[in-house]
């Protein structure tokens, strides 16, 4: 692969550290119960981080799927609202609009958003996709198959990493007043709700700070048509 | 352990995904042209950076990950390379670890 390429290399940054994080999902998911080849297809298929870490550590300590799905679910209602966003850039036929909806998730969101063209959006987007799925996968089976033992993210300071990584990838899409305004909003809603709702909550409900950006650019739409 | 647990995450997250693609192609049409929907993943972002750094499950939380993430912010400013900005915040926060 030409590493002198930012994408590719960005890609493949993410794609380490997520892979780390693997591991822990497929110890944590074997130790809850779940045989190597579920926690497996669960990466595969559900392909959805923190909902798969929640979940499996709900079912570990007993809470059962009645218990588990619904605060899965709520970390995974995010991938609604990047989808969303995404539209222009999960292009082509329906099957593979299809396929690019599996791998809508923080971080080929983020490297989407952060390209300055609708090419280098869908690029880093399926590059990223690539890279996480690869990671992702693999991190689970070692983690599925190698079971405790194998040390904690966070000595490595891994936790701390995906937030920079994320404001990275933000930096680029916060120019102009609006942006900035939305982005404040945001992180205003988010840490107003941290503690008074379940986890996931705050992270959808601030995207309602782009709410006033879009009512103020369709007003202007139809002073135009006028 | 059966299966339906597994089949319900599964189902469930991929009808997630696609409620948003399809919700995006619909409302297409009805936004206008200078913002497009991508202004909404600002604050979501936004919230995910703030809650991953300032929060441990449902209380908030100030330790090793806020001075990484300062450090990212400056490295950011700089317009330091990206993999410079990732080892640089995890470094520090496993640094810091370490010393406390």
């Amino acid at each position: 692969m030409y590493s002198g390429d930012p994408i590719v290399r960005n890609a493949l940054s993410i794609g380490v550290a997520t892979g780390v994080y693997a591991v822990s999902f497929g110890v944590l998911s074997v130790a809850a119960g779940f045989s190597v080849v579920q926690t497996c297809v669960m990466s595969l298929v559900c392909f959805t981080g923190a909902s798969q870490l929640t979940f499996a550590s709900v079912i570990g300590a007993g809470g059962g799927i009645a218990g588990a799905l619904p605060p899965a679910l709520l970390l995974a209602g995010r991938n609604t609202l990047y989808a969303f966003s995404l539209r222009g850039v999960l292009g082509g036929t329906a099957s593979k609009r299809a396929l690019r909806a599996q791998v809508v998730v923080d971080e080929t969101t983020a490297m989407a958003h952060a390209q300055p063209t609708l090419a280098a959006k869908r690029r880093a987007f399926d590059l990223t996709a690539v890279c996480l799925f690869t990671a992702w996968n693999l991190g689970t089976l070692v983690g599925a198959l190698a079971g405790r033992g194998l040390g904690n993210p966070r000595d490595y300071g891994l936790d701390a990493m995906f937030p920079a990584v994320f404001l990275a990838l933000l930096a680029p899409q916060l120019r102009g007043r609006d942006a900035v305004r939305a982005a404040l909003a945001g992180a205003l809603i988010a840490l107003a709700l941290v503690t008074i709702t379940p986890a996931g909550v705050p992270i959808i409900a601030s995207a309602l700070g782009a709410v006033p950006v879009l009512l103020v650019a369709g007003r202007k739409r139809k002073a135009v048509r006028r | 352990m059966s299966w339906w647990p597994v089949v319900a995450l599964c189902a469930s997250a991929y009808a997630l995904k696609a409620l948003g693609l399809v919700l995006g192609e619909r409302l297409d049409r009805e936004v206008s042209e200078r913002w497009s929907l991508q202004v909404v993943v600002v604050p979501v972002l936004t919230a995910l950076i703030v809650i991953q750094t300032f929060s441990t499950g449902r209380h908030y939380a100030l330790d090793a990950r806020a001075p990484a993430l300062a450090v990212a912010a400056v490295l950011v400013w700089r317009k330091a390379p990206f993999v410079l900005i990732a080892v640089a915040a995890a470094s520090t926060a496993a640094l810091l670890r370490v010393v406390s």
